[in-house]
């Protein structure tokens, strides 16, 4: 790399370079860096006490509680899901797979806002099962199962499609080892294969984990914004801002804005441990759409 | 299959071959990722398009083509277009930059381009509106030169820019990665200047990750909710994205007139990733891969 960056300086004018990394750093500091830093001084824009005061808004807690409440939910159903998925998909070869890869990969395609009116579709009062869910009283769409559903159904693709590459690499060699000498299924599965893609397994879980604490179009069409009930962080900045409650809304929205600095940090710690995971998902999008196997 | 003893006519004494599947599960595991992938994705998605139906096609139609719904949809993909080219050309300069040079802090920068995908959509959307208000940092900087883009359908554009910027980069960085530095030299060996041979020698390698990365980024900017409707002014006929107005029907309990837009929003999606996916073939079999 240096002695080829030595070679190319000789030959290529330097200023070029600059020019080219002043513009890369100048997009970036626009896009990336000012939207950050304006999200941290608009929340301590009148001082570190209103912050206090508006992050420990009873309000605001039963939203974060929420929150997670929602994303302990979502994210164990797409985990399971990601890792039957993988397994089928990377051990096996089967007719329709790359159908299969694609119909996985639908939800990416769907706006949340669409996600969030098809459960409104399904279980709403006129939806196709809204008789049954009110005759059995339960509440789907307006309250917390609607939320979560939604939330299931933007984050579906996550987990699967980081583990189906890391599945590949690993072919099955250990497993048919395992096999041989006497291991069941089940301890194949949690011996050797679990130990194997441990850092693609949480590197899903953390981008996953990251959507559905964050997801904002699907659930605002699902939740019915219900004050301390229904609203989840990034429905509560919404209702923070729309009434001109900025500090609030921005002190909020910086506890979402520290989640997303530490999901890229744990990123960048599981990448570090394992290089391949960085760019596995966009390499297999690639070969699936190359036709290749 | 016979195996060879089985072919000269002997008993093989060996116990039958296993099937070729060896490792258990296959059928617990397509099973399930069957039954989950229907339930939650395949027969909910099945129920916007056989809902949208059932006022009748005159319904469905007379929807579609109001001026109200027509200009939202104009907006939300014109918008999204020139988001995703935008970011095609920033996101070549920034992967390129991020592979090729060294600098301070490029591993910071480099993990700093994911900020969009981890970044809540409602936290863009009100940040990008405090910069570019009329008392933002930007917006009262871009005032003076006469242009306004909080509340404008350049806000918009602002919004999607963000949120598709990660795509174009991530494709690409791998594709740049694995070029082969010689072409390029050689190309110089025989007199080409450094743009000449970006043009001839490198530019045709990436094509086809840049046409994934426009088609990613334009497919994630249509559909975009989050982050634009802080930004956009929601002014009916001006800046009202597609997507507020399928809210905005839902808000008026008109769930039929909702999932008509639902329909056409997700018909021409699939419709221009299919046009995509067309082009990148034809981008692939003219270049013969990378």
């Amino acid at each position: 790399m240096a002695a080829a960056d030595a070679r190319d300086s000789h030959r290529r004018p330097r200023w070029g370079r600059f020019i080219l990394i002043g513009v890369a750093l100048l997009f970036l500091g626009l896009f990336l860096l000012l939207p950050l830093l304006a999200v941290f001084a608009q929340a301590l824009a009148k001082g570190v006490g209103a912050y206090v005061t508006a992050i420990s808004d009873p309000i605001a807690w039963s939203a974060v509680k929420l929150t997670l409440l929602v994303a302990a939910v979502a994210v164990p159903f797409n985990l399971v899901f990601g890792v039957a998925a993988a397994w089928a998909i990377a051990k096996f070869e089967f007719r329709g797979k790359s159908a299969l890869i694609t119909l996985i990969d639908l939800p990416f395609a769907v706006s949340p806002v669409i996600a969030g009116l098809i459960f409104i579709l399904l279980f709403g009062s006129h939806g196709w099962f809204g008789g049954y869910v009110r005759a059995h009283h339960i509440r789907v769409v307006f309250a917390v199962p609607g939320i979560v559903l939604a939330t299931i159904f933007v984050t579906f693709p996550f987990i699967a499609r980081e583990l189906i590459p890391v599945m590949q690499a690993q072919g099955k060699d250990d497993e048919e080892t395992a096999l041989s000498l006497g291991a069941t299924g089940w301890q194949t599965f949690w011996r050797v294969t679990l130990p194997n893609i441990r850092w693609g397994l949480m590197y899903g879980v953390l981008l996953c984990n990251a959507r559905a604490m964050g997801e904002f179009g699907a659930v605002s069409v699902v939740s019915g914004h219900v004050r301390g009930l229904t609203n989840t962080m990034p429905l509560h900045v919404e209702i923070l801002y729309n009434e001109y409650n900025y500090t609030a809304a921005f002190a909020v929205a910086s506890l979402l804005a520290l989640l997303a600095l530490l999901t890229l940090a744990g990123k960048s710690f599981l990448e570090w441990r394992q290089p391949e995971l960085r760019h596995a998902a966009a390499q297999a999008r690639d070969r699936t759409r190359r036709g290749i196997k | 299959m016979a195996t060879p003893a089985a072919a000269i006519g002997f008993k093989s004494r060996l116990p039958k071959r296993p099937p070729q599947r060896v490792l258990p599960g296959f059928g617990l595991t397509l099973g399930y990722t069957m039954v989950y992938l229907s339930l939650l994705v395949l027969i909910p998605l099945s129920a916007v398009f056989i809902r949208s139906f059932e006022p009748g096609w005159s319904h469905f139609w007379e929807v579609v083509t109001a001026p109200r719904v027509v200009a939202s949809l104009r907006l939300s993909f014109g918008a999204s277009l020139i988001a995703a080219l935008i970011n095609v050309i920033f996101g070549l300069v920034v992967a390129w930059v991020l592979v090729r040079y060294s600098f301070p802090f490029k591993r910071l920068i480099d993990a700093m381009v994911d900020l969009p995908f981890a970044l809540p959509t409602a936290v863009a959307g009100i940040a990008l509106t405090a910069l570019y208000a009329e008392n933002g940092w930007l917006g009262m900087r871009l005032l003076p030169l006469g242009i306004k883009v909080a509340f404008t359908p350049l806000g918009i554009v602002v919004a999607l820019t963000f949120i598709g910027l990660p795509f174009v980069v991530r494709t690409l960085q791998p594709v740049l990665e694995d070029l082969d530095r010689e072409v390029e030299q050689a190309a110089a060996t025989l007199g080409a200047t450094a743009a000449q041979a970006f043009v001839r020698v490198v530019l045709p390698a990436l094509w086809p990750a840049l046409l994934t990365g426009f088609a990613l980024a334009f497919a994630r900017a249509v559909g975009e909710y989050g982050s634009v409707i802080f930004i956009a002014g929601n002014m009916p006929m001006k800046s009202e994205i597609a997507p507020l107005l399928i809210v905005t029907k839902l808000e008026q309990f008109d769930y039929a007139g909702a999932t008509a837009i639902a329909v056409i929003m997700l018909v021409l999606s699939f419709a221009l990733m299919f046009g995509i996916n067309a082009l990148q073939h034809w981008a692939l079999s003219r270049h013969g891969g990378r």
